[in-house]
């Protein structure tokens, strides 16, 4: 369902988006077996679908807030189980080094998710997406670029 | 003869000395001018025009932005004078393989702070001696004490403040963003032939001068720069509208201290973090 304006503004009815990032061997696979092992999740998040978590742009995590995720999380496989051998390693230090660029520049960190979740975590998967939509729900809606936004359409 | 006098005769006796040999098609340099802010940078291709070298404490320019462009690349071998902060931004280019140390001469010049109020990056100099030169010219300067202290005061500042706070002082700071790109244009190490910015299929980052794309601008020029920059401050100082943005360049090169106990530009042959990664590193933050 499209969010319109009105309900984003009004708490009782408002859900939280979160684009999750996943990587095909690993992340992507265990979310997989999450739903065929009928284990339900919030359908807060929306899945897009990378090759490796060594793919994810820093860009892809900006562009994602500025069309209005409340919360991004970027998910591989775990340490040494990479398909590509070093796409996680090098992911894990860009990503950290993003993180503290953007709560540097006042972007709350807890927004910006990163996890390991290897194929046979379909349990892990669904219990972190619970974990992280009550997290985003309890942060509320990301406003940082729309509040920037209005502040120019006001002048 | 003054300090400044004599270091001026030591550049133009070299630079003349390399275009008469044939050493060198083309020298760099600064041309210290009378009632101006700054020395601004000269292209000498004669002995003659050599005479215009020099030095003084306005040559803010960092001059090895120059190198890699492709109409002086086309004159053919290039010397440039550089300060001793300079070097590390010829050091990153060489690192990169952007430039070839072969097609380059260094003409160092000690330098004992830029500005008249010496610029931030001065106070916490630790590199006034040029290093890696092909010839140094000038008298001896003071090498600073105690110049690690202070070196991201900046950006430290910041951090103390509330994430709140943060958000309030970078929004106002970055809504000023004209997206001139000055400071993409004189950074040494923006070398890329086509910046995200001008990409759009798709459109990366918005153009307008609007607070969303002011905040996707200003992130990725940051973190294109992280363990890239040297902190030469020049963005910083060409921004029309002030930004600060050499605490933003401060915060990843911290990072980059604290983490991976890197300063960028030290040497030719260091390996940037963000090429390579460690086993080790840290899983902290990642569920
Ligand atoms: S201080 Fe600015 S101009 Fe200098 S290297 Fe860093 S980003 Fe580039
Ligand atoms: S120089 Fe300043 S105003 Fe121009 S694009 Fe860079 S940050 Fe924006
Ligand atoms: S393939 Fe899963 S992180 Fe590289």
């Amino acid at each position: 369902m499209i969010q319109t304006k009105h309900d984003q503004d009004d708490t009782a009815q408002w859900q939280p988006r979160i684009v999750a990032f996943l990587c095909n061997w690993c992340s992507y696979a265990g979310a997989d077996l999450a739903g065929m092992s009928r284990l339900s999740y919030p359908a807060s998040i929306k899945i897009i679908r990378l090759p490796c978590s060594g793919k994810v742009d820093p860009m892809f995590v900006l562009k994602s807030f500025e069309r209005g995720a409340d919360m991004v999380l970027v998910s591989g496989c775990h340490p040494g189980d990479c398909h590509y051998t070093s796409g996680n390693y090098h992911a894990r230090r860009k990503l950290k080094a993003f993180r503290e660029l953007m709560s540097f520049l006042g972007v709350d960190p807890r927004r910006f998710k990163f996890s390991w979740v290897s194929a046979a975590e379909g349990a892990k998967w669904s219990k972190l997406v619970e974990e992280i939509t009550a997290e985003a729900r309890e942060l509320g809606p990301f406003r940082t670029f729309p509040e920037a936004a209005k502040t120019e359409a006001s002048q | 003869m003054s300090p400044e006098a004599s270091t001026a005769q030591s550049l133009a006796q070299t630079a003349a000395e390399m275009l008469s040999q044939g050493q060198v098609a083309l020298v760099i340099g600064y041309a210290p001018t009378e009632g101006k802010r700054l020395s601004p940078p000269v292209f000498v291709t004669t002995p003659e025009e050599a005479q215009r070298l020099g030095f003084d404490s306005r040559c803010f320019g960092n001059l090895s932005v120059y190198l890699w462009s492709p109409q002086v690349r086309q004159m053919g071998k290039t010397a440039v004078v550089v300060k001793g902060c300079d070097v590390r931004a010829v050091n990153v280019l060489l690192r990169e393989n952007v430039i070839k140390r072969e097609d380059i001469v260094l003409i160092g010049v000690r330098c004992g702070g830029v500005g008249d109020l010496p610029a931030h990056k001065c106070t916490v100099c630790d590199c006034r001696d040029p290093q890696g030169c092909d010839v140094v010219v000038g008298d001896a300067v003071d090498q600073p004490d105690g110049a690690a202290e202070g070196r991201y005061s900046a950006a430290e500042a910041l951090e103390e403040k509330s994430l709140d706070e943060r958000r309030e002082f970078w929004q106002r700071q970055l809504d000023k963003c004209i997206r001139c790109y000055a400071c993409r244009q004189v950074c040494p190490l923006c070398y890329c032939k086509r910046c995200i910015v001008e990409k759009s299929t798709p459109q990366w980052v918005e153009t307008s001068a609007h607070p969303r794309g002011n905040l996707s601008w200003n992130v990725v020029r940051a973190f294109h720069l992280a363990g890239r920059c040297v902190g030469c401050g020049e963005c910083e100082r060409v921004c029309p509208m002030n930004i600060p943005l050499g605490a933003i360049n401060q915060k990843m090169a911290k990072l980059m201290e604290d983490e991976y106990d890197f300063r960028s530009g030290m040497s030719p042959e260091e390996k940037a973090p963000f090429t390579t990664f460690s086993t080790d590193d840290t899983d902290e933050g990642i569920l």
